[in-house]
């Protein structure tokens, strides 16, 4: 492993531009998919078709998304906005399904009570809908954080730098500890974002005791495998 | 309610304050693409470098890098940015100033119809091809260019000297990188030299195929080290299928006279031999481009 | 517009019958190595998913290595295994890092689909005299066939897009024609080598989920795969 230990600055690099580019899409795509699915949540004509056709987006393989995305509009095909908006694309095609699906566990009775207090249709969606539908949202969040990451290696092919550059000059150079560095740093950084996403959903809802808040979100994951997202 | 409402926008709020921050302290390695996407052009004294994602180049650009760091030159570094496509455009724009390159792949990237062939011809043909604002330094007597090679023992056993002695073997697989398919060097080996051949898209794998017999010919740069620690055999080429094609420095004219001593002073140092020298040390041995560069600059007088 | 007219062009040409690598070649060796590493993953995946869905035993295991599986690059694995492998062995390289991406959904798939069954509907089994494993055959895999038909479907994907990924290690398949076209700056080629995967992907997913809709068990409805099954009288086995 001295490849490693000699070239930590440059692992270190790629990592800090693998992180800016994939967090950008994962907090896009999450910021993005909440007004969708709550759109196909509240309009229930809609909820198939909308749920259906955006959950279609992420059964296109990356490669081939980056050229339609430079054909449809013009986007560079060779550039980091081309990754970054077909990784967006990816995080609102996982997380739609979740927030109509967080929406959609929400007790009736809960809501009905929220209602019956007083709160209207925008406070009950930030105070009482959103809120509750966490556990769901999370594992979605969970979903779609490790899926970029790991995609994001996939911009090397079109000239983007971050880790995934390890792979192409490893492959180049044969040399095994680079590539296998590349695949340990991204895993890793996926795994810190899913600990700190974890973390996070823990601070967010403290009302949710633990065993909760894991049922509910194997629920999710169930309903994430039936779309066969997860 | 609200305590939880304020909890949830205190997360949300850190996370995205978190993304903005990440976003912030970037690098700063963005390949420019030249639409609208290049960074504005830097400060005066600063040379922009870039360079290939093939590790030979970046090395040489990183002996350009550090030659200019010794001269008293700032030096911003943008390596591995990848295809022509992607790095032309900025050289003509002025983000980047300075890129090795090799005159042959150079040339028939801005002229495909040119039938210059010898390291003048094209060294010739190719200030003439470049557009505005791009111009090329001397060119160095190092070569990194497509070549024809077999195994050894592959060469004894048909008694290969040039390509034309392929003529008329069979089975005959060259491979190389998906792109050769599609080159004049190899879509012309039958009018050139009556050579039957067929096509596998092997990539870095391409010497090991050779080796191992998959393949029995193999596109293979001129400048890597495999050639001679897997003992293979160059095959000659006297009716100039290859364009020769030697390490030449691309600049900007805004700085081209700037920093044309020093440049020139290390093209003119740079060898064939210790081309491949530098390659072997970045395969081999596993060295960093940075140290492989400041070895190389101290070993021939150059270091600042 | 322009350009996806000459994309199809480019797929249309009688050019692409010929060359190293003619196009239906192409796209017989990309759905190859689709079903072959698929058909290999789900030998290993579902035996071992039902078990831990029956079991109920070996869960948490399976939960990780599905997230861990999810972050393994897969451009990576491949480059890491052909290198490991050797040249002489880049075929089984390449399957072996396909299956290893294949496993985790097909995994995740049986064991979910097992256990979305609601309790009540396998305690009913065992109180009309099931053995364990008539349990099994006769209630739990029937009712966990749609999840575990969105679990292959969401492996299939995956590998689909792999396969298109692993041509950058000189596999063949539709992803040739995209790495080419990205050296020698042939836009319609790039275009329209990606525009026939996309095809392929959403034509195996529509494949798939006609599947996921066709195995619910008679009795089931078909809402029993996307929603938490409701406990009335319908949801009970027939």
């Amino acid at each position: 492993m001295s490849w490693v230990l000699d070239n930590l600055d440059l692992i270190w690099s790629l990592s800090l531009d693998h992180v800016r580019q994939s967090v950008i899409p994962i907090v896009l795509g999450f910021l993005i998919a909440i007004p969708v699915g709550w759109l196909a949540w509240r309009y229930t004509p809609l909820r198939g078709t909308v749920l259906t056709t955006i959950g279609l987006l992420y059964t296109i393989p990356s490669l081939g998304l980056f050229a339609l995305l430079a054909a449809l509009f013009g986007i560079p095909y060779l550039s980091e906005s081309n990754l970054i908006i077909a990784l967006t694309i990816y995080g609102v095609a996982i997380m739609t399904r979740s927030v109509a699906d967080g929406l959609e566990s929400v007790d009736a009775a809960t809501r009905s009570a929220a209602i019956a207090v007083g709160y209207g249709p925008w406070r009950r969606f930030w105070v009482v809908d959103l809120p509750l539908s966490g556990p769901v949202l999370l594992a979605g969040l969970r979903v779609t954080a490790t899926s970029t990451i790991s995609l994001a290696t996939v911009g090397i092919l079109i000239g983007v730098q971050n880790l995934g550059y390890l792979f192409t000059n490893g492959s180049q150079r044969r040399i095994i500890p680079e590539v296998l560095a590349g695949v340990v740093a991204v895993v890793v950084i996926a795994l810190i974002v899913d600990l700190l996403l974890i973390l996070a959903g823990r601070l967010a809802m403290p009302w949710i005791p633990r065993q909760g808040q894991e049922r509910r979100e194997r629920a999710a994951m169930r309903r994430l495998a039936a779309e066969g997202i997860a | 309610m609200s305590r939880t409402r304020t909890r949830l926008a205190l997360a949300v709020g850190t996370a995205a304050i978190a993304a903005l921050a990440l976003t912030a302290c970037s690098s700063g390695g963005d390949p420019l693409t030249g639409d609208g996407e290049s960074s504005a052009a830097p400060a005066s004294d600063t040379i922009v470098i870039g360079s290939q994602a093939y590790y030979s180049n970046e090395i040489i650009a990183e002996i350009y890098a550090q030659a200019l760091e010794g001269a008293g030159f700032t030096v911003e570094r943008q390596f591995s940015i990848g295809q022509r496509d992607a790095y032309i455009p900025s050289l003509e724009d002025g983000s980047i100033q300075l890129f090795p390159e090799y005159t042959g792949n150079l040339l028939q990237f801005f002229d495909p119809e040119t039938t210059a062939t010898t390291s003048d011809e094209v060294y010739a043909a190719l200030q003439d091809a470049l557009p505005e604002g791009l111009t090329v330094l001397d060119q160095s007597p190092a070569t990194d260019q497509d070549s024809y090679n077999v195994t050894a023992a592959f060469a004894a056993e048909h008694n290969l000297k040039s390509i034309g002695d392929l003529a008329g073997i069979s089975p005959l697989v060259f491979g190389g990188a998906p792109e050769l398919e599609t080159r004049p060097y190899f879509t012309d080996l039958k009018a050139t030299y009556d050579v039957d051949a067929t096509f596998s898209a092997t990539a870095d794998t391409t010497v090991d195929e050779l080796v191992a017999g998959n393949i029995q010919v193999a596109n293979v740069y001129s400048a890597d080290p495999r050639i001679q620690t897997q003992d293979l055999v160059t095959l000659d080429d006297p009716e100039g299928l290859f364009l020769a094609s030697n390490v030449v420095p691309v600049v900007s004219t805004s700085v081209a006279d700037e920093i044309a001593d020093v440049i020139n002073k290390v093209s003119s140092a740079l060898t064939p031999e210790g081309l491949v020298a530098l390659n072997v040390q970045s395969t081999e041995d596993q060295t960093s481009p940075e140290d492989i560069a400041a070895g190389w600059l101290k070993d021939n007088g150059l270091a600042g | 517009m322009n350009v996806f007219v000459d994309a199809f062009a480019w797929i249309f040409s009688p050019d692409r019958l010929t060359g190293s690598l003619p196009l239906p070649t192409a796209i017989w060796q990309h759905l190859a190595f689709t079903f072959g590493s698929v058909a290999i993953a789900a030998l290993i995946a579902i035996p071992a998913g039902w078990a831990i869905g029956h079991t109920g035993r070996g869960r948490e295991i399976a939960v990780a290595l599905s997230g861990a599986a999810r972050a393994l690059p897969s451009l990576g694995l491949v480059v890491l295994l052909v290198l490991v492998f050797g040249v002489v062995h880049k075929t089984e390289a390449a399957v072996v890092s396909f299956v290893l991406l294949a496993i985790p959904s097909i995994l995740a798939g049986a064991y979910a689909g097992i256990e979305a069954i609601e309790r009540t509907v396998i305690d009913a089994g065992k109180a009309v005299g099931m053995t364990p494993w008539q349990v099994l055959w006769k209630v739990e895999v029937p009712l966990g066939l749609p999840l575990l038909i969105g679990g292959l479907r969401s492996a299939t994907l995956q590998v689909v897009a792999t396969v298109t990924i692993a041509a950058y290690v000189g596999l063949g398949g539709l992803g040739f024609f995209i790495i080419q076209g990205i050296q020698i700056r042939n836009f319609p080629q790039i275009l329209g080598a990606s525009l026939l995967v996309v095809a392929l992907a959403l034509i195996l997913d529509g494949v798939f989920a006609l599947l996921q809709r066709l195995v619910v068990p008679r009795g089931v409805t078909g809402r029993a795969a996307r929603s938490r099954p409701i406990p009335t009288a319908q949801t009970a086995v027939a």
